[in-house]
Protein backbone atom coordinates (compact mmCIF):
# COMPACT_ATOMS: atom_id res chain seq x y z
CA UNK A 1 0.00 0.00 0.00
CA UNK A 2 2.87 2.57 0.81
CA UNK A 3 4.96 2.81 -2.03
CA UNK A 4 8.66 4.17 -2.20
CA UNK A 5 7.52 6.53 -5.08
CA UNK A 6 4.38 7.67 -3.83
CA UNK A 7 6.34 9.52 -0.98
CA UNK A 8 5.47 13.22 -1.21
CA UNK A 9 7.30 14.34 2.42
CA UNK A 10 9.65 12.54 3.87
CA UNK A 11 11.19 13.91 7.60
CA UNK A 12 15.01 12.36 8.27
CA UNK A 13 16.55 12.26 11.44
CA UNK A 14 14.91 15.20 12.85
CA UNK A 15 15.84 16.76 16.13
CA UNK A 16 14.51 19.58 17.50
CA UNK A 17 16.31 21.58 20.42
CA UNK A 18 15.25 24.36 22.12
CA UNK A 19 17.21 26.97 24.99
CA UNK A 20 15.58 26.40 28.42
CA UNK A 21 16.69 27.95 31.47
CA UNK A 22 20.05 27.21 33.65
CA UNK A 23 21.57 26.09 30.02
CA UNK A 24 19.67 23.25 29.47
CA UNK A 25 18.25 21.36 26.61
CA UNK A 26 15.22 20.71 26.32
CA UNK A 27 14.61 17.99 22.94
CA UNK A 28 11.07 18.48 21.50
CA UNK A 29 11.71 15.88 18.79
CA UNK A 30 14.54 13.34 18.66
CA UNK A 31 15.38 11.39 15.63
CA UNK A 32 11.78 11.54 13.87
CA UNK A 33 11.44 9.99 10.18
CA UNK A 34 8.47 9.59 9.22
CA UNK A 35 6.72 9.85 5.69
CA UNK A 36 3.70 11.51 4.09
CA UNK A 37 2.34 9.24 0.50
CA UNK A 38 0.44 11.16 -1.75
CA UNK A 39 -2.99 10.72 -0.78
CA UNK A 40 -2.68 9.18 2.51
CA UNK A 41 -3.25 10.18 5.69
CA UNK A 42 -0.87 9.73 8.26
CA UNK A 43 -1.67 10.32 11.65
CA UNK A 44 0.52 11.21 14.77
CA UNK A 45 -1.04 10.72 18.47
CA UNK A 46 0.79 11.37 21.67
CA UNK A 47 0.13 12.91 24.59
CA UNK A 48 0.29 16.73 25.28
CA UNK A 49 4.15 17.47 25.41
CA UNK A 50 5.58 15.01 23.52
CA UNK A 51 6.34 17.13 20.41
CA UNK A 52 3.92 16.30 17.66
CA UNK A 53 2.71 20.05 17.23
CA UNK A 54 6.56 20.82 17.03
CA UNK A 55 7.22 18.60 14.36
CA UNK A 56 4.18 19.22 11.97
CA UNK A 57 5.71 23.32 12.21
CA UNK A 58 8.76 22.48 10.85
CA UNK A 59 7.56 20.35 8.18
CA UNK A 60 5.25 23.86 7.11
CA UNK A 61 8.42 25.49 7.68
CA UNK A 62 7.83 27.77 10.68
CA UNK A 63 10.06 26.38 12.35
CA UNK A 64 13.45 25.44 11.35
CA UNK A 65 15.08 21.29 12.83
CA UNK A 66 17.97 21.81 14.82
CA UNK A 67 19.46 19.10 12.61
CA UNK A 68 17.85 16.65 9.83
CA UNK A 69 16.48 17.31 6.89
CA UNK A 70 12.80 17.70 5.39
CA UNK A 71 12.57 16.58 1.73
CA UNK A 72 9.53 17.42 -0.14
CA UNK A 73 9.78 15.74 -3.61
CA UNK A 74 13.82 15.31 -2.57
CA UNK A 75 14.30 19.33 -2.10
CA UNK A 76 15.46 20.14 1.51
CA UNK A 77 13.26 22.86 2.69
CA UNK A 78 15.26 23.88 5.45
CA UNK A 79 17.90 25.30 2.82
CA UNK A 80 15.04 27.08 0.35
CA UNK A 81 15.34 30.90 0.82
CA UNK A 82 12.75 33.21 2.02
CA UNK A 83 11.28 33.89 -1.50
CA UNK A 84 11.18 29.75 -2.45
CA UNK A 85 9.97 29.12 1.31
CA UNK A 86 7.12 31.45 0.55
CA UNK A 87 6.42 30.04 -3.01
CA UNK A 88 6.30 26.60 -1.42
CA UNK A 89 4.00 27.59 1.42
CA UNK A 90 1.33 26.71 -1.14
CA UNK A 91 1.65 23.18 -1.14
CA UNK A 92 1.23 22.94 2.22
CA UNK A 93 -1.31 24.28 4.12
CA UNK A 94 -2.75 24.06 7.70
CA UNK A 95 -5.52 23.80 10.00
CA UNK A 96 -5.22 24.84 13.30
CA UNK A 97 -7.36 23.68 16.73
CA UNK A 98 -8.82 27.58 17.12
CA UNK A 99 -10.48 28.54 14.12
CA UNK A 100 -11.45 31.52 15.65
CA UNK A 101 -7.88 32.45 16.80
CA UNK A 102 -6.48 32.11 13.70
CA UNK A 103 -8.80 34.40 11.94
CA UNK A 104 -9.03 38.09 11.83
CA UNK A 105 -12.08 39.06 13.91
CA UNK A 106 -12.82 41.95 11.09
CA UNK A 107 -12.20 40.03 8.48
CA UNK A 108 -15.37 38.81 6.15
CA UNK A 109 -15.74 35.13 5.32
CA UNK A 110 -15.20 36.07 1.54
CA UNK A 111 -11.79 37.63 2.45
CA UNK A 112 -10.47 35.26 5.31
CA UNK A 113 -11.35 32.59 2.14
CA UNK A 114 -9.88 34.25 -0.47
CA UNK A 115 -6.59 35.83 1.04
CA UNK A 116 -4.64 32.92 0.37
CA UNK A 117 -5.51 33.40 -3.72
CA UNK A 118 -4.55 37.25 -3.56
CA UNK A 119 -1.66 36.53 -1.46
CA UNK A 120 -0.14 34.74 -4.42
CA UNK A 121 -1.54 36.80 -7.20
CA UNK A 122 -4.04 33.92 -8.74
CA UNK A 123 -6.77 35.94 -7.84
CA UNK A 124 -8.41 38.81 -9.65
CA UNK A 125 -10.58 41.05 -7.05
CA UNK A 126 -13.49 41.23 -8.88
CA UNK A 127 -13.71 37.61 -8.62
CA UNK A 128 -13.31 37.48 -5.32
CA UNK A 129 -17.40 36.88 -4.12
CA UNK A 130 -17.35 33.71 -6.86
CA UNK A 131 -15.04 31.99 -5.90
CA UNK A 132 -15.86 32.43 -2.58
CA UNK A 133 -18.81 30.71 -3.13
CA UNK A 134 -17.33 28.07 -4.80
CA UNK A 135 -15.16 27.58 -1.84
CA UNK A 136 -18.39 27.37 0.96
CA UNK A 137 -20.06 25.34 -1.39
CA UNK A 138 -17.12 22.46 -0.93
CA UNK A 139 -17.37 22.59 2.65
CA UNK A 140 -21.13 22.40 2.47
CA UNK A 141 -22.15 25.25 3.71
CA UNK A 142 -24.49 27.92 2.45
CA UNK A 143 -23.25 30.71 -0.54
CA UNK A 144 -24.79 33.68 1.72
CA UNK A 145 -22.35 33.33 4.49
CA UNK A 146 -19.71 35.33 2.54
CA UNK A 147 -20.66 38.16 4.21
CA UNK A 148 -20.84 36.80 8.04
CA UNK A 149 -17.74 37.49 10.07
CA UNK A 150 -16.67 34.35 11.96
CA UNK A 151 -18.51 35.35 15.73
CA UNK A 152 -21.21 34.80 13.57
CA UNK A 153 -21.03 30.76 13.01
CA UNK A 154 -21.10 28.14 14.78
CA UNK A 155 -17.60 26.11 15.84
CA UNK A 156 -18.35 23.67 13.28
CA UNK A 157 -19.08 26.31 10.76
CA UNK A 158 -15.68 27.96 11.67
CA UNK A 159 -13.78 25.19 11.37
CA UNK A 160 -15.24 24.22 7.68
CA UNK A 161 -14.58 28.08 7.02
CA UNK A 162 -10.47 26.68 7.79
CA UNK A 163 -10.47 23.49 6.00
CA UNK A 164 -11.79 25.93 2.95
CA UNK A 165 -9.33 28.81 3.14
CA UNK A 166 -6.53 26.16 3.46
CA UNK A 167 -7.59 24.12 0.65
CA UNK A 168 -8.13 27.27 -1.67
CA UNK A 169 -4.61 26.82 -2.90
CA UNK A 170 -5.18 23.14 -3.89
CA UNK A 171 -2.14 22.71 -1.78
CA UNK A 172 -0.85 18.84 -2.05
CA UNK A 173 -0.23 18.70 2.40
CA UNK A 174 -2.42 19.13 4.56
CA UNK A 175 -1.31 19.34 8.20
CA UNK A 176 -4.64 19.60 10.71
CA UNK A 177 -3.44 20.45 14.56
CA UNK A 178 -6.43 19.06 16.62
CA UNK A 179 -8.45 19.97 14.09
CA UNK A 180 -11.60 18.94 15.94
CA UNK A 181 -10.95 18.31 19.27
CA UNK A 182 -12.44 21.26 20.38
CA UNK A 183 -15.47 20.05 18.34
CA UNK A 184 -18.48 18.41 19.72
CA UNK A 185 -18.87 14.69 18.84
CA UNK A 186 -21.39 15.31 16.36
CA UNK A 187 -19.60 18.17 14.72
CA UNK A 188 -16.71 15.83 14.56
CA UNK A 189 -17.82 13.06 12.90
CA UNK A 190 -19.51 15.24 9.94
CA UNK A 191 -16.04 17.30 9.71
CA UNK A 192 -14.40 14.16 9.46
CA UNK A 193 -16.35 13.02 6.56
CA UNK A 194 -15.77 16.17 4.80
CA UNK A 195 -11.55 15.56 5.10
CA UNK A 196 -12.09 12.26 3.76
CA UNK A 197 -14.30 13.27 1.02
CA UNK A 198 -11.83 16.03 -0.17
CA UNK A 199 -9.17 14.48 0.37
CA UNK A 200 -10.45 11.16 -2.28
CA UNK A 201 -11.57 13.83 -4.46
CA UNK A 202 -8.39 16.01 -4.94
CA UNK A 203 -6.02 13.37 -3.71
CA UNK A 204 -4.15 15.19 -0.84
CA UNK A 205 -1.94 14.40 1.78
CA UNK A 206 -2.75 14.79 5.30
CA UNK A 207 -1.07 15.13 8.39
CA UNK A 208 -3.58 14.94 11.74
CA UNK A 209 -2.22 15.07 14.78
CA UNK A 210 -4.95 14.10 17.55
CA UNK A 211 -4.64 12.56 21.07
CA UNK A 212 -7.89 10.31 20.17
CA UNK A 213 -6.60 7.05 19.06
CA UNK A 214 -10.34 6.01 18.55
CA UNK A 215 -10.78 8.75 15.93
CA UNK A 216 -7.33 8.75 14.35
CA UNK A 217 -8.22 4.92 13.88
CA UNK A 218 -11.35 6.00 11.85
CA UNK A 219 -9.49 7.38 8.72
CA UNK A 220 -6.01 7.55 8.80
CA UNK A 221 -3.77 5.38 6.45
CA UNK A 222 -1.06 5.43 8.74
CA UNK A 223 -0.21 6.02 12.52
CA UNK A 224 2.89 6.97 14.30
CA UNK A 225 2.68 6.95 17.98
CA UNK A 226 4.72 9.84 19.39
CA UNK A 227 5.87 9.56 22.95
CA UNK A 228 8.51 12.16 24.29
CA UNK A 229 9.79 13.26 21.01
CA UNK A 230 10.22 9.62 20.01
CA UNK A 231 8.35 8.15 17.30
CA UNK A 232 7.59 4.77 19.29
CA UNK A 233 5.58 3.01 16.83
CA UNK A 234 4.65 3.27 13.14
CA UNK A 235 1.34 1.06 12.26
CA UNK A 236 -1.28 0.57 9.37
CA UNK A 237 -4.15 2.74 10.20
CA UNK A 238 -6.80 -0.33 10.05
CA UNK A 239 -3.96 -2.76 12.33
CA UNK A 240 -3.95 -0.77 15.52
CA UNK A 241 -6.74 -1.91 17.41
CA UNK A 242 -5.37 -5.54 16.94
CA UNK A 243 -1.51 -5.80 16.01
CA UNK A 244 -0.34 -2.72 17.84
CA UNK A 245 2.60 -4.00 19.81
CA UNK A 246 4.41 -1.04 21.47
CA UNK A 247 3.82 -0.66 25.11
CA UNK A 248 2.78 2.42 25.20
CA UNK A 249 0.41 2.56 22.11
CA UNK A 250 -1.18 -0.81 24.64
CA UNK A 251 -1.38 1.49 27.22
CA UNK A 252 -3.05 4.25 25.25
CA UNK A 253 -5.77 1.78 23.91
CA UNK A 254 -6.27 0.57 27.56
CA UNK A 255 -6.97 4.05 28.33
CA UNK A 256 -9.87 4.80 25.75
CA UNK A 257 -13.61 4.82 26.81
CA UNK A 258 -15.78 3.01 24.56
CA UNK A 259 -19.74 3.39 25.04
CA UNK A 260 -19.68 -0.73 24.35
CA UNK A 261 -17.01 -1.48 26.73
CA UNK A 262 -17.95 -3.98 29.62
CA UNK A 263 -18.65 -0.96 31.96
CA UNK A 264 -17.39 -3.46 35.15
CA UNK A 265 -14.13 -3.59 34.13
CA UNK A 266 -11.85 -2.04 35.46
CA UNK A 267 -10.27 0.46 33.19
CA UNK A 268 -6.51 0.09 32.74
CA UNK A 269 -4.29 3.11 33.33
CA UNK A 270 -0.59 2.99 33.34
CA UNK A 271 0.41 5.13 36.85
CA UNK A 272 2.60 7.86 37.01
CA UNK A 273 3.86 10.95 34.46
CA UNK A 274 5.65 11.06 31.70
CA UNK A 275 9.43 12.54 32.73
CA UNK A 276 9.66 16.30 31.80
CA UNK A 277 11.30 16.62 27.97
CA UNK A 278 14.16 18.77 29.70
CA UNK A 279 15.49 15.54 31.71
CA UNK A 280 14.91 13.04 29.26
CA UNK A 281 16.39 9.48 30.62
CA UNK A 282 19.09 7.64 28.31
CA UNK A 283 17.81 4.48 26.66
CA UNK A 284 14.23 3.82 26.00
CA UNK A 285 11.91 6.81 26.63
CA UNK A 286 9.09 5.05 27.87
CA UNK A 287 11.40 2.71 30.60
CA UNK A 288 9.85 4.10 33.67
CA UNK A 289 6.17 3.77 33.38
CA UNK A 290 6.77 0.19 31.42
CA UNK A 291 5.96 -2.94 32.60
CA UNK A 292 8.45 -4.88 30.67
CA UNK A 293 11.60 -2.84 31.59
CA UNK A 294 14.63 -4.32 31.22
CA UNK A 295 18.53 -3.34 31.76
CA UNK A 296 19.07 -2.67 28.20
CA UNK A 297 15.77 -0.36 27.92
CA UNK A 298 17.98 1.75 30.75
CA UNK A 299 20.97 1.96 28.19
CA UNK A 300 20.04 1.62 24.89
CA UNK A 301 17.41 3.55 23.01
CA UNK A 302 15.44 1.41 20.65
CA UNK A 303 15.13 2.32 17.08
CA UNK A 304 12.39 2.02 15.19
CA UNK A 305 12.43 -1.89 13.67
CA UNK A 306 10.41 -3.25 10.88
CA UNK A 307 7.77 -6.19 12.07
CA UNK A 308 5.50 -6.06 9.02
CA UNK A 309 5.36 -4.42 5.95
CA UNK A 310 4.42 -0.93 6.74
CA UNK A 311 4.21 -1.86 10.82
CA UNK A 312 7.34 -0.46 12.68
CA UNK A 313 8.50 -0.58 16.46
CA UNK A 314 11.00 1.09 18.70
CA UNK A 315 10.86 -1.40 21.74
CA UNK A 316 13.48 -4.27 22.88
CA UNK A 317 11.22 -6.35 24.73
CA UNK A 318 9.05 -6.81 21.43
CA UNK A 319 11.80 -7.16 19.01
CA UNK A 320 13.78 -9.54 21.49
CA UNK A 321 10.46 -11.65 22.66
CA UNK B 1 -30.24 12.87 49.48
CA UNK B 2 -30.71 16.03 46.20
CA UNK B 3 -34.04 16.38 45.05
CA UNK B 4 -33.97 18.75 41.78
CA UNK B 5 -38.18 19.59 41.39
CA UNK B 6 -38.60 21.17 37.79
CA UNK B 7 -36.14 23.37 37.71
CA UNK B 8 -35.23 26.63 35.58
CA UNK B 9 -32.87 28.74 35.47
CA UNK B 10 -32.54 31.78 33.22
CA UNK B 11 -29.60 34.62 32.59
CA UNK B 12 -30.95 38.05 32.63
CA UNK B 13 -34.21 38.63 30.38
CA UNK B 14 -32.94 35.77 27.88
CA UNK B 15 -35.18 32.85 27.32
CA UNK B 16 -34.75 30.17 30.28
CA UNK B 17 -31.19 28.45 29.76
CA UNK B 18 -32.53 25.32 31.41
CA UNK B 19 -36.23 24.40 31.44
CA UNK B 20 -37.89 21.58 33.79
CA UNK B 21 -34.82 19.98 34.74
CA UNK B 22 -35.55 17.03 37.30
CA UNK B 23 -33.23 15.01 38.93
CA UNK B 24 -33.41 12.56 42.22
CA UNK B 25 -29.99 11.68 43.87
CA UNK B 26 -29.51 8.93 46.30
CA UNK B 27 -26.17 9.03 48.93
CA UNK B 28 -23.38 7.48 47.04
CA UNK B 29 -24.79 7.06 43.72
CA UNK B 30 -22.99 8.83 40.59
CA UNK B 31 -24.65 10.80 37.79
CA UNK B 32 -23.34 11.70 34.38
CA UNK B 33 -24.74 14.94 32.56
CA UNK B 34 -24.07 14.88 29.15
CA UNK B 35 -24.74 17.17 26.27
CA UNK B 36 -23.06 19.26 23.53
CA UNK B 37 -21.19 22.70 24.24
CA UNK B 38 -23.82 25.13 25.58
CA UNK B 39 -26.59 22.35 26.20
CA UNK B 40 -26.99 23.67 30.07
CA UNK B 41 -24.87 21.44 31.30
CA UNK B 42 -22.52 23.61 33.33
CA UNK B 43 -25.97 25.65 34.26
CA UNK B 44 -27.24 22.58 36.10
CA UNK B 45 -24.56 21.77 38.71
CA UNK B 46 -23.65 25.85 38.91
CA UNK B 47 -27.49 25.72 40.25
CA UNK B 48 -26.82 23.26 43.00
CA UNK B 49 -23.84 24.78 44.55
CA UNK B 50 -25.31 28.49 44.06
CA UNK B 51 -22.95 29.57 41.97
CA UNK B 52 -24.49 30.60 38.76
CA UNK B 53 -22.62 32.98 36.66
CA UNK B 54 -23.03 36.61 35.95
CA UNK B 55 -27.01 37.67 36.00
CA UNK B 56 -28.19 33.93 36.10
CA UNK B 57 -31.31 32.83 38.52
CA UNK B 58 -33.30 30.07 39.44
CA UNK B 59 -36.67 31.43 37.97
CA UNK B 60 -38.99 28.31 38.91
CA UNK B 61 -38.59 24.70 40.92
CA UNK B 62 -36.41 23.52 43.92
CA UNK B 63 -33.55 22.12 44.82
CA UNK B 64 -33.63 20.25 47.80
CA UNK B 65 -30.57 18.81 49.96
CA UNK B 66 -31.07 16.64 52.41
CA UNK B 67 -34.53 17.65 52.51
CA UNK B 68 -34.02 21.08 52.86
CA UNK B 69 -34.34 23.39 50.17
CA UNK B 70 -30.93 25.52 48.69
CA UNK B 71 -32.59 28.30 47.31
CA UNK B 72 -33.27 30.20 50.38
CA UNK B 73 -30.22 29.52 52.40
CA UNK B 74 -28.12 32.52 53.62
CA UNK B 75 -24.59 33.68 52.84
CA UNK B 76 -23.63 31.64 56.18
CA UNK B 77 -25.35 28.63 55.20
CA UNK B 78 -24.09 28.62 51.93
CA UNK B 79 -20.74 28.72 53.83
CA UNK B 80 -21.30 25.79 56.08
CA UNK B 81 -22.07 23.66 53.10
CA UNK B 82 -19.79 24.72 50.50
CA UNK B 83 -15.85 22.93 50.46
CA UNK B 84 -17.08 20.96 52.97
CA UNK B 85 -20.75 19.06 52.52
CA UNK B 86 -21.00 20.11 48.85
CA UNK B 87 -17.70 20.41 46.81
CA UNK B 88 -16.63 21.38 43.42
CA UNK B 89 -14.22 20.28 40.99
CA UNK B 90 -13.44 22.23 38.03
CA UNK B 91 -12.53 21.59 34.41
CA UNK B 92 -8.86 23.40 35.01
CA UNK B 93 -8.05 23.15 39.02
CA UNK B 94 -4.80 24.56 38.83
CA UNK B 95 -6.93 27.95 37.09
CA UNK B 96 -8.64 28.02 40.79
CA UNK B 97 -5.48 27.95 42.63
CA UNK B 98 -3.42 30.95 43.35
CA UNK B 99 -0.10 30.91 40.74
CA UNK B 100 1.75 33.09 43.53
CA UNK B 101 1.23 31.17 46.40
CA UNK B 102 2.47 27.47 47.00
CA UNK B 103 -0.20 25.19 47.00
CA UNK B 104 0.41 23.74 51.04
CA UNK B 105 -0.72 27.66 52.12
CA UNK B 106 -3.36 27.96 50.17
CA UNK B 107 -4.39 23.96 51.13
CA UNK B 108 -3.91 25.12 54.81
CA UNK B 109 -5.71 27.96 54.46
CA UNK B 110 -8.45 26.24 52.86
CA UNK B 111 -8.25 23.76 55.82
CA UNK B 112 -8.30 26.65 58.74
CA UNK B 113 -11.35 28.22 57.28
CA UNK B 114 -13.31 25.13 57.24
CA UNK B 115 -12.15 23.78 60.88
CA UNK B 116 -10.71 24.57 63.95
CA UNK B 117 -7.54 22.75 63.61
CA UNK B 118 -4.19 24.35 64.29
CA UNK B 119 -1.79 25.20 60.98
CA UNK B 120 0.94 22.06 61.42
CA UNK B 121 -2.63 19.58 61.88
CA UNK B 122 -4.15 21.17 58.31
CA UNK B 123 -0.31 20.70 57.12
CA UNK B 124 -0.77 16.64 57.81
CA UNK B 125 -4.03 16.76 57.00
CA UNK B 126 -3.62 18.38 53.37
CA UNK B 127 -0.51 15.41 53.10
CA UNK B 128 -2.50 13.02 53.90
CA UNK B 129 -5.35 13.90 51.35
CA UNK B 130 -2.31 13.93 48.87
CA UNK B 131 -0.87 10.82 49.20
CA UNK B 132 -4.46 9.30 49.08
CA UNK B 133 -4.66 10.84 45.83
CA UNK B 134 -1.35 8.84 45.03
CA UNK B 135 0.63 11.84 44.22
CA UNK B 136 4.10 11.19 44.81
CA UNK B 137 6.05 13.38 47.46
CA UNK B 138 3.60 15.43 49.20
CA UNK B 139 5.46 17.27 51.08
CA UNK B 140 7.16 18.18 48.23
CA UNK B 141 3.70 19.20 46.47
CA UNK B 142 2.62 21.26 49.29
CA UNK B 143 5.53 23.36 48.70
CA UNK B 144 5.25 23.96 45.58
CA UNK B 145 3.94 26.49 43.33
CA UNK B 146 0.87 25.58 40.88
CA UNK B 147 2.80 25.85 37.78
CA UNK B 148 5.39 23.44 38.78
CA UNK B 149 3.23 20.66 38.86
CA UNK B 150 1.79 18.82 35.67
CA UNK B 151 -1.72 19.78 34.40
CA UNK B 152 -2.73 16.11 35.66
CA UNK B 153 -1.15 16.88 39.24
CA UNK B 154 -3.04 19.89 39.33
CA UNK B 155 -6.29 18.45 38.85
CA UNK B 156 -5.63 16.00 41.28
CA UNK B 157 -4.34 18.35 43.98
CA UNK B 158 -7.88 19.88 43.07
CA UNK B 159 -10.20 16.69 43.68
CA UNK B 160 -7.69 15.94 46.51
CA UNK B 161 -8.92 19.53 48.03
CA UNK B 162 -12.17 19.40 47.34
CA UNK B 163 -12.30 15.23 49.34
CA UNK B 164 -10.97 17.06 52.46
CA UNK B 165 -14.05 16.96 54.48
CA UNK B 166 -15.41 13.43 52.78
CA UNK B 167 -18.28 15.80 51.29
CA UNK B 168 -21.33 14.41 50.99
CA UNK B 169 -21.93 15.28 47.65
CA UNK B 170 -19.06 16.32 44.53
CA UNK B 171 -19.78 18.19 41.76
CA UNK B 172 -17.24 17.75 39.04
CA UNK B 173 -17.36 20.09 35.98
CA UNK B 174 -15.62 18.42 33.33
CA UNK B 175 -12.64 16.99 35.34
CA UNK B 176 -10.69 15.09 32.66
CA UNK B 177 -11.34 17.23 29.47
CA UNK B 178 -7.62 18.70 29.41
CA UNK B 179 -6.14 15.81 30.67
CA UNK B 180 -4.68 13.08 28.37
CA UNK B 181 -5.60 9.86 27.57
CA UNK B 182 -3.81 7.97 30.37
CA UNK B 183 -4.15 10.27 33.09
CA UNK B 184 -7.85 10.68 32.11
CA UNK B 185 -8.34 7.19 33.21
CA UNK B 186 -6.45 7.41 36.46
CA UNK B 187 -8.87 10.50 37.62
CA UNK B 188 -11.64 8.53 36.78
CA UNK B 189 -10.23 5.44 38.36
CA UNK B 190 -9.62 7.47 41.82
CA UNK B 191 -12.98 9.37 41.28
CA UNK B 192 -14.86 5.81 41.41
CA UNK B 193 -12.89 4.65 44.54
CA UNK B 194 -13.76 7.94 46.09
CA UNK B 195 -17.47 6.94 46.40
CA UNK B 196 -16.47 3.16 47.03
CA UNK B 197 -14.10 4.54 49.79
CA UNK B 198 -16.38 7.14 51.28
CA UNK B 199 -20.03 7.13 49.86
CA UNK B 200 -19.25 10.23 48.02
CA UNK B 201 -22.20 10.94 45.50
CA UNK B 202 -20.44 12.49 42.54
CA UNK B 203 -22.24 14.44 39.69
CA UNK B 204 -19.95 14.59 36.42
CA UNK B 205 -20.46 16.79 33.72
CA UNK B 206 -18.85 15.65 30.81
CA UNK B 207 -19.17 15.78 27.07
CA UNK B 208 -16.84 12.28 27.06
CA UNK B 209 -19.82 9.98 26.56
CA UNK B 210 -17.32 7.16 26.94
CA UNK B 211 -16.35 8.19 30.16
CA UNK B 212 -20.22 9.11 31.34
CA UNK B 213 -20.91 5.68 30.47
CA UNK B 214 -18.47 4.25 32.28
CA UNK B 215 -18.92 6.13 35.66
CA UNK B 216 -22.86 6.48 35.91
CA UNK B 217 -25.70 4.72 37.51
CA UNK B 218 -27.78 7.53 36.44
CA UNK B 219 -27.13 9.45 32.99
CA UNK B 220 -28.62 12.25 31.88
CA UNK B 221 -28.43 13.13 28.64
CA UNK B 222 -28.96 17.34 27.32
CA UNK B 223 -29.82 19.28 24.80
CA UNK B 224 -30.66 22.87 24.28
CA UNK B 225 -31.13 23.14 28.07
CA UNK B 226 -33.86 20.56 28.27
CA UNK B 227 -33.52 16.63 28.89
CA UNK B 228 -33.77 14.47 25.87
CA UNK B 229 -32.99 11.37 27.73
CA UNK B 230 -32.91 9.71 31.47
CA UNK B 231 -32.60 6.88 33.62
CA UNK B 232 -30.08 4.47 34.60
CA UNK B 233 -26.78 3.42 31.76
CA UNK B 234 -28.55 0.56 30.70
CA UNK B 235 -31.64 2.30 29.44
CA UNK B 236 -30.00 4.97 28.30
CA UNK B 237 -27.20 3.37 26.77
CA UNK B 238 -28.82 0.32 25.17
CA UNK B 239 -32.54 1.65 25.13
CA UNK B 240 -32.29 5.61 24.00
CA UNK B 241 -35.73 7.16 23.69
CA UNK B 242 -34.42 10.45 22.13
CA UNK B 243 -33.13 11.03 18.17
CA UNK B 244 -30.78 13.23 19.77
CA UNK B 245 -29.42 10.32 21.73
CA UNK B 246 -28.94 8.12 19.33
CA UNK B 247 -27.43 10.76 17.14
CA UNK B 248 -24.59 11.19 19.69
CA UNK B 249 -23.90 7.69 20.74
CA UNK B 250 -23.44 6.98 16.89
CA UNK B 251 -21.14 9.97 16.58
CA UNK B 252 -18.81 8.49 19.04
CA UNK B 253 -15.33 7.06 17.66
CA UNK B 254 -15.06 3.68 18.38
CA UNK B 255 -12.01 1.38 18.43
CA UNK B 256 -13.70 -1.08 16.92
CA UNK B 257 -16.10 0.93 14.69
CA UNK B 258 -16.08 1.91 11.30
CA UNK B 259 -13.18 3.60 9.43
CA UNK B 260 -13.76 6.05 6.40
CA UNK B 261 -10.63 5.11 4.08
Amino acid sequence: MFKESDIVLSAKHIVKQFPASGGRTLTACNDVNLNVYKGKTLGIVGESGCGKSTFVRMVISLDKPTSGEILYHGKNLSNLSKKETWLNRQNMQMVFQDPLASFDPKMKIVDILTEPLINYGKLKRSEKEAKARELLKMVELPGDFVDRYPHNMSGGQRQRISIARALSLEPEILVCDEATSALDVSVQESVIQLLVRLQKEKNISMLFICHDLALIRSFAHQIAVMYLGNIVEVIPGEDVAEKSLHPYTQALLGAQFSIHMDQNKKIESIESEAPSPLDVPHGCPFQNRCEHCMEKCKTIRPVLTEVESGHEVACHYVTEK
Amino acid sequence: MLEIKDLSVQYGKQAPTIEHFNLSMKKGEIISVVGESGSGKTTVIRAVLGALAGGGRVSAGDIQFNGHSLLSNTKDEWRNLRGTRISMIFQDCGGTLNPIRKIGSQYVEYICTHTDVSKAEAWKKGCSMLQKMRLPDAENIMKSYPHQLSGGMRQRVGIAMAMTFNPELLLADEPTSALDVTTQAQIVRQMMELRDDFGTGIIIVTHNIGVAAYMADQLVVMQHGKVVDQGTRDEVMNHPTSDYTKKLLAAVPEMEGQRYV
